[in-house]
This record gives C-alpha cells, sequence and structure tokens, in this order.
C-alpha cells in the first residue's frame, strides 16, 4: 500500500525492471500515458468511421463497399466508441489520472495496483470491442444505445456476436472504470498535501472528482443492463424482449419490457454526458485563468455549480425518452429538470466570460482551444434548451438536429478542450515544446471546419432530415439543397480529418525534435508545475511532499513581483 | 470541520487553512464507502428493475402479467441463517483487541461464508430440479441474476478476507468486516424481495 500522505518513501511501490516501469506499472503518470494512448488510438478507429458515414452521406451510392448494414455498424461503433471508450477514457484515466496526483500534492494514487489493474481491464475491454469487427456478422447496428429489442432481433447488423463482444466489452469496461473511480475519488479525499484544502484544488481536481463520483454512481446502470441484455440473448430470459413476430415467427419470450431497458440505459446515458463535460469544464476553467493571467471569477460559485450539475444530472434521464412512449406527465417532470441544469451551466458560462473580461489574454495554442471551446458549448448547449421541451422535441426527436445538437455539445466541445489540455500540458509531460505554427494551424483548420460540419447539420434537421438513415432517396420534403449540404458538410468533415494529422506529426515529431520546455512555460500557480524535476520523476515531489499556502489562482497580484504566485510560496 | 464549512471556505483570503491533515479516515475506510455506494446503486437499480418488470408500474405502460411467483424453500432460510452467523463471527473479529483472535473469529466468518456460497449453489439446484428454470419466467430471471451478483460481491468478500488474514492486518480485518455486514443487509433485503412477491 502506498502511503501518499507521509513524508516516507519506503512504502511506495518501486519497479525493479524495464516491464515493471513501463508495462505492468502503478506509477499514475505511466498508467495515464498508457490509458491515453489506447483512448486516442481506439478514437482514430472511431474518427474513420465517421468519415466513411461522411463519404457514404455526402455521395451516395459512390462507394458501393459501404452498404446499409455496414453504414449502420459504422453509426453505433462511432458513437459508443468516442462516448465511453475515447472520452471517458482520455479524460478520467488519462487527465484524472496524471493530474489528480500532481495537483493535490500526492506521491501517487492511493491504490496503485488496482489503478494498474483498472487500465489492463480497459484494455482488455477494447480488445473485445475490437474484436467486435471480425466476428461473423460483423459488430452491432443497433446505434450506441444498443435499444432491445432490435439490438438482439434478426434483421439487426450483428444482432447475434457483434451485440455480445460490446455488452461484454462494456461490462469490462464499467469494472475498469469502477477500479479507477474509486482511486480518483479516494486519493482526493484522502491524499491531499498539507494545506491543500477542498477549495484551494484547481477547478481540473474538482471537474475529474465530480465526474468521477457520478461515473460511479452511473456506471452500475449500464452494467445491470448490458448483464440483462446477455441473459436475454443468451438464456432466453425475457427481461427486456416483449412477445414479437420476428420473420414471421412469434418468438418464445413474452412480457419483457424495452422501456425498462431505455431507463436503465439513459440512467447511466444522461449522467454519462456529465462525466465528459464535467472534466472539459474545470480543465477549461484553468486554461482560460492561466492563459489570461487572472484569478477565476467566483471560484466557489463554480465549485458549488459543478456539483451541482453532477447532482441534477441524475434526475433528468428521461428527457431522452420523450417519444419512447412513456407515460407522457413525466416528459412535465423532466423537461423542468433539464432546464433547471441551464441555471448553474450559464453561471459556468458567464464566469468564463468573467474572467476573461480585462484579462491580459495570451492567444497561445491551448488558449485557442479553451475560447473555442465556450462558443461551440454555448451553441450546442442553447440547442439544448430547444430539445429539452417536449413539445419542440417531438418534432425534432431523431433528426439531423438532435446529431448537431449532441456533437456540439458533448462532441466537439470536449474534444476542443482535450487537444487544449494536450497542447497545455505537453511540456510538463513530455519536458518538449510544440511547434507553435503547426499548433494554430491544426486549431483554426478544426475550429471553423467543425463550424462548417455542424452548423449546417441544424438546417437539415429542422426540414425533418432524419438521422441514421443509408440513404434519403427521394421524397418529396427533401428539397434538393439538403444533398448539397450534405455533400459541402462531408467535404469539411473531410478536412478536419486530415487536418489532424497536423497535431499528431505535431506531438510525436516534438516528441524527439521539440526545443527542450521551462518547467513552467506558462507561469501557472498550480501545483503540478512546480515539481522538482520535468517530467515529474517516480515519487512526483523528491524527498518531502509540497506544503500549499494558497489557492491555484493567484495570478497578476497586485505588489507581486511576478503575475503569479505558486501554491507553494509560503504567506509573507 | 463539517462538510458546509469546507465547502464556503474563501480560500482565495490570507486567513484560510482549514485542513487538519491528521484527521482524515484511512484509505481503505474511504475506498470501501466508495465502493458500498456503488454496490447499493447498483443492487437499487435491480430492485427497481425489478417492481417494473414486475408490472408495478402500470401508470407507465407496462402490463407484466405473467409474473409467476417461486416458492421460499427452507434452504432460503437456513442460508439467511449461515450469513447472520458468519456477520457475527465478523463483528466479533471486528471488535477483538488482540490479533490471534481476531484471525480466528476472522476465519470462522469466511468459513461460514463459504457454507453460505454452497447453500446458494444448492438453492439453485433446487430450483431447477422443481422445473423453476432462469428462462421460464421473470420471477426465476431476476431470482438467479439477483443471487448470483450477490454471490460474486460474496466471492469478492471471501479474496478480500484471504487477503486480510495473509497479511494479518487488524485494520485489514476490520474493513473487511464492515463489508460483510453490508452484504448481509443487501441479502437481507434482497430475500425480504424474493420472499414478500
Amino acid at each position: 500500500m502506498a502511503t501518499t500522505l507521509a513524508d516516507d518513501l519506503r512504502p511506495l511501490h518501486h519497479p525493479h525492471s524495464w516491464v515493471t516501469k513501463y508495462v505492468w506499472s502503478q506509477d499514475h503518470k505511466v498508467i495515464a500515458i498508457q490509458y491515453s494512448v489506447t483512448a486516442i488510438s481506439i478514437g482514430l478507429v472511431a474518427l474513420v468511421l465517421s468519415a466513411l458515414m461522411r463519404l457514404q452521406l455526402g455521395f451516395p451510392g459512390m462507394f458501393p463497399a459501404i452498404q446499409p448494414d455496414n453504414y449502420l455498424q459504422f453509426v453505433s461503433m462511432h458513437g459508443m466508441i468516442m462516448v465511453v471508450y475515447l472520452l471517458t477514457a482520455l479524460l478520467l484515466g488519462g487527465f484524472g489520472n496524471y493530474l489528480i496526483p500532481l495537483m493535490v500534492g500526492a506521491r501517487d494514487m492511493v491504490f496503485p495496483f488496482v489503478n494498474m489493474l483498472s487500465y489492463w481491464l480497459y484494455l482488455l475491454s477494447v480488445i473485445v470491442l475490437v474484436a467486435g469487427f471480425f466476428v461473423p456478422g460483423g459488430p452491432t447496428g443497433a446505434g450506441w444505445t444498443l435499444y432491445p429489442p432490435q439490438a438482439i432481433s434478426e434483421g439487426t447488423p450483428g444482432h447475434q456476436w457483434g451485440i455480445a463482444t460490446m455488452l461484454v466489452s462494456l461490462a469490462i469496461f464499467v469494472a475498469a472504470f469502477t477500479m479507477g473511480g474509486l482511486n480518483y475519488v479516494t486519493t482526493v479525499l484522502q491524499a491531499r498535501t498539507k494545506g491543500m484544502t477542498l477549495m484551494r484544488m484547481p477547478l481540473s481536481v474538482w471537474g475529474i472528482f465530480t465526474a468521477s463520483v457520478m461515473g460511479l454512481l452511473a456506471f452500475p446502470a449500464l452494467f445491470v443492463a448490458a448483464i440483462m441484455m446477455l441473459f436475454d440473448h443468451f438464456a432466453g430470459t425475457s427481461f427486456f424482449m416483449p412477445t414479437m413476430q420476428s420473420m414471421g415467427k412469434i418468438t418464445p419470450t413474452e412480457g419483457g419490457s424495452p422501456l425498462l431497458f431505455q431507463h436503465l440505459f439513459w440512467f447511466f446515458g444522461h449522467p454519462e454526458v456529465y462525466i465528459v463535460a464535467l472534466p472539459a469544464f474545470g480543465i477549461v476553467s484553468d486554461l482560460i485563468s492561466v492563459h489570461a493571467r487572472r484569478n477565476i471569477f467566483g471560484y466557489r460559485m463554480m465549485v458549488w455549480a459543478i456539483v451541482i450539475i453532477g447532482a441534477l444530472s441524475f434526475v433528468v434521464w428521461a428527457h431522452h425518452m420523450y417519444v419512447s412512449g412513456m407515460n407522457p406527465y413525466f416528459g412535465f417532470f423532466f423537461a423542468t429538470s433539464t432546464l433547471i441544469i441551464a441555471i448553474p451551466t450559464a453561471i459556468k458560462v458567464y464566469n468564463w466570460l468573467l474572467t476573461l473580461w480585462r484579462g491580459d489574454i495570451h492567444l497561445r495554442v491551448p488558449m485557442l482551444f479553451a475560447i473555442a471551446f465556450i462558443f461551440t458549448f454555448i451553441h450546442g448547449g442553447l440547442s439544448g434548451l430547444f430539445l429539452g421541451n417536449v413539445s419542440v422535441d417531438v418534432p425534432l426527436s431523431d433528426t439531423f438536429f438532435v446529431v448537431a445538437h449532441f456533437h456540439m455539445v458533448m462532441g466537439v466541445s470536449p474534444v476542443l478542450v482535450i487537444f487544449g489540455a494536450i497542447y497545455h500540458w505537453y511540456p510538463k509531460i513530455t519536458g518538449r515544446m510544440w511547434n507553435d505554427t503547426l499548433g494554430k494551424l491544426h486549431f483554426w483548420i478544426t475550429f471553423l471546419g467543425v463550424y462548417a460540419i455542424f452548423l449546417p447539420m441544424h438546417y437539415l434537421g429542422i426540414l425533418g432530415v432524419p438521422r441514421r438513415y443509408y440513404a434519403l432517396g427521394e421524397t418529396a420534403f427533401i428539397p434538393q439543397s439538403v444533398h448539397l449540404a450534405n455533400e459541402w458538410i462531408s467535404i469539411a468533415a473531410l478536412i478536419v480529418f486530415a487536418a489532424q494529422g497536423l497535431f499528431f506529426f505535431n506531438m510525436i515529431w516534438s516528441l524527439f525534435r521539440g526545443p527542450k520546455a521551462d518547467p513552467n512555460p506558462w507561469g501557472a500557480a498550480s501545483l503540478e508545475w512546480q515539481t522538482p524535476q520535468t517530467p515529474p520523476a517516480h515519487g512526483n515531489w523528491g524527498p518531502h511532499l509540497p506544503t500549499v499556502y494558497r489557492w491555484a489562482y493567484d495570478y497578476s497580484v497586485p505588489g507581486a513581483p511576478r503575475d503569479f504566485i505558486p501554491q507553494t510560496e509560503p504567506r509573507a | 470541520m463539517s462538510l458546509l464549512a469546507r465547502l464556503t471556505e474563501k480560500s482565495w483570503e490570507p486567513a484560510s487553512d482549514r485542513d487538519d491533515v491528521s484527521g482524515r479516515p484511512s484509505a481503505g475506510a474511504v475506498g470501501l464507502s466508495a465502493y458500498v455506494a456503488v454496490a447499493c446503486v447498483m443492487f437499487s437499480l435491480l430492485t427497481a428493475a425489478y417492481f417494473m418488470r414486475r408490472g408495478l408500474h402500470s401508470a407507465m405502460g407496462h402490463a407484466g402479467d405473467d409474473w409467476l411467483p417461486m416458492p421460499d424453500p427452507p434452504l432460503l432460510w437456513i442460508n439467511s441463517a449461515i450469513l447472520v452467523a458468519s456477520s457475527i463471527a465478523w463483528e466479533i473479529a471486528r471488535r477483538a483487541g488482540e490479533r490471534d483472535r481476531a484471525v480466528q473469529a476472522s476465519i470462522a466468518g469466511a468459513a461460514l461464508g463459504l457454507c453460505f456460497l454452497i447453500g446458494q449453489w444448492l438453492l439453485w439446484r433446487h430450483y431447477q430440479a422443481a422445473g423453476y428454470f432462469l428462462s421460464s419466467n421473470p420471477a426465476n430471471a431476476f431470482f438467479y441474476l439477483l443471487t448470483a451478483l450477490h454471490g460474486l460481491h460474496i466471492v469478492g468478500g471471501l479474496v478480500a478476507a484471504g487477503w486480510a488474514l495473509a497479511a494479518r492486518d487488524l485494520r485489514h480485518i476490520r474493513l473487511c468486516a464492515l463489508y460483510w455486514h453490508f452484504l448481509l443487509l443487501i441479502w437481507l433485503l434482497l430475500a425480504g424481495l424474493l420472499v414478500s412477491t
């Protein structure tokens, strides 16, 4: 057991060989990089899938290799990989692992062995997921929501084995996440260094901590749903399977409730949105504060807003189910609770803007991404107000408006923060600096590109273009402009897709050829920039743990010699 | 220091420093409480699903009139009694001042836990022999699912107990005992659910 709080290195695990140092490592920094590389790799698969979808939608009929079944499989796998295996794993497993111990002043996570186990189980879940591409029938094409009965009924692609690999992979992922999540929560509560009160933690830690608590409470719903559907699929139970006629035959199942699955799925699925969003909220607050050289506006309100959003997100799930046939009175309750979430969220947006107000803004690449996030998040949030209302949602449901909304609010926005965060902490993680020109080029193509992709989709949605359709064909309500818009969206998507090459080239090239980075290139006050070595060594802090004397946002303090005061600097 | 006071601290003011490092509970205790919360959510969701599938939410459009209750054989009560006895043994271990006594009591507790698992296995066999198969009715499906998940938690508890006994560490034994009480509580609630419907 690692004693993280004491100034005593003895109980800390020590790697003895290359294998225990870099492969079966218990060091949170190595595990963070393992998590990140795995998540980004599988995320690239999902990115390729989205490019294939766009090829089909923009130029229908030109790619005979993409059949309707393939298209549905691309949609399903793209969605699930991006939400769970990329965003959740990268933000919590990657950034959570790297930042929590460094930001709260611990030597490592409190349960390093469990932390290692968490990564290897996550890798296993990814391997099982990828196996879905190679089983007979291919991966599931049920949509990322995996609704039964269609997910396990004949006629849906991958209804035999693809869905099974997906459900097993999800169950393993939940186990992996639970191990990691227990670590993140316990480390924040138990292993903060001397002087690091809860309210002196950077907002990144608050976001990741709250998201971890939410993950621990929300993922069991996915676990239970996956296990029950596996029972329905392989053991012939009827938790979710109603009496049906399938391919002209009455199925042996009876009485099951597809709605029960939807409730379980969205009890996980909605908090999941905020599990992805809250770490992004936290990280972006820190990026804005550091690069605007101003303390974050309304720190306490920012913390409370994170916690309140986290709590509220557990009572809004059925706003995904307005058209599911549930009791209509539910819609009233869930629309109200959904709109209430807008209040703490708006507080956060105002506070970001007020932090920027009259700040000494340095438009470096991480800051560009942080400001871009404010744009995309406001846009995605505003279209959420439309969809949160039952009467507006019903006609917009299952159209491209929904696709545009959730991609802006929980696809593009967290991804922009992730890019910003990688640019921001790269010098600390690698000890090298990336190329600024390539970074700015990557930013502008990505930022303008995502608008070119997702803004027209709102228009398509209002026209009533349905989502998840392989081809639109000849229909009376779809004008020619839809096809034109689809072509342009696809071209923009392919350009953005290609532009990500700039990012990967920059990161990999800089790893070897980048100039040596200053230990604290941005002049940041928080603890992770004050480590004795860059990149931080095993045990993070050398012989003595740091002592914290102030909060993480002492920027541009009048009378101070520099425009920031590190958290470790004693009061005069 | 109350949670409210912690969360309202004005950390930008010079006087703020209200964190007593020495007063924190151990990492194991915090981790265990967090896991108990996770397991509580899981079993609560299953209970909610149980009621929903059983058809109590007719207002939500769930018919569910195919539910056939299962009988309550004596073995159910015998198993419950074994688990209660197991928990008592763990409580003795938790309160023991000296290590040897704690180790002996926890060995007894773990052995009784193993007996409970075997008993549950026999209960499954009993139901199978009587024709209550997994797929024949949703009541049966829920019974097997709930007992299997609870059994898995018992297995996890036994692994943790083996680890604590190997280390002969009183703190670990105490945490194991608390986890065991939690599993007993979950079992009593689950058994109550199964018997009452």
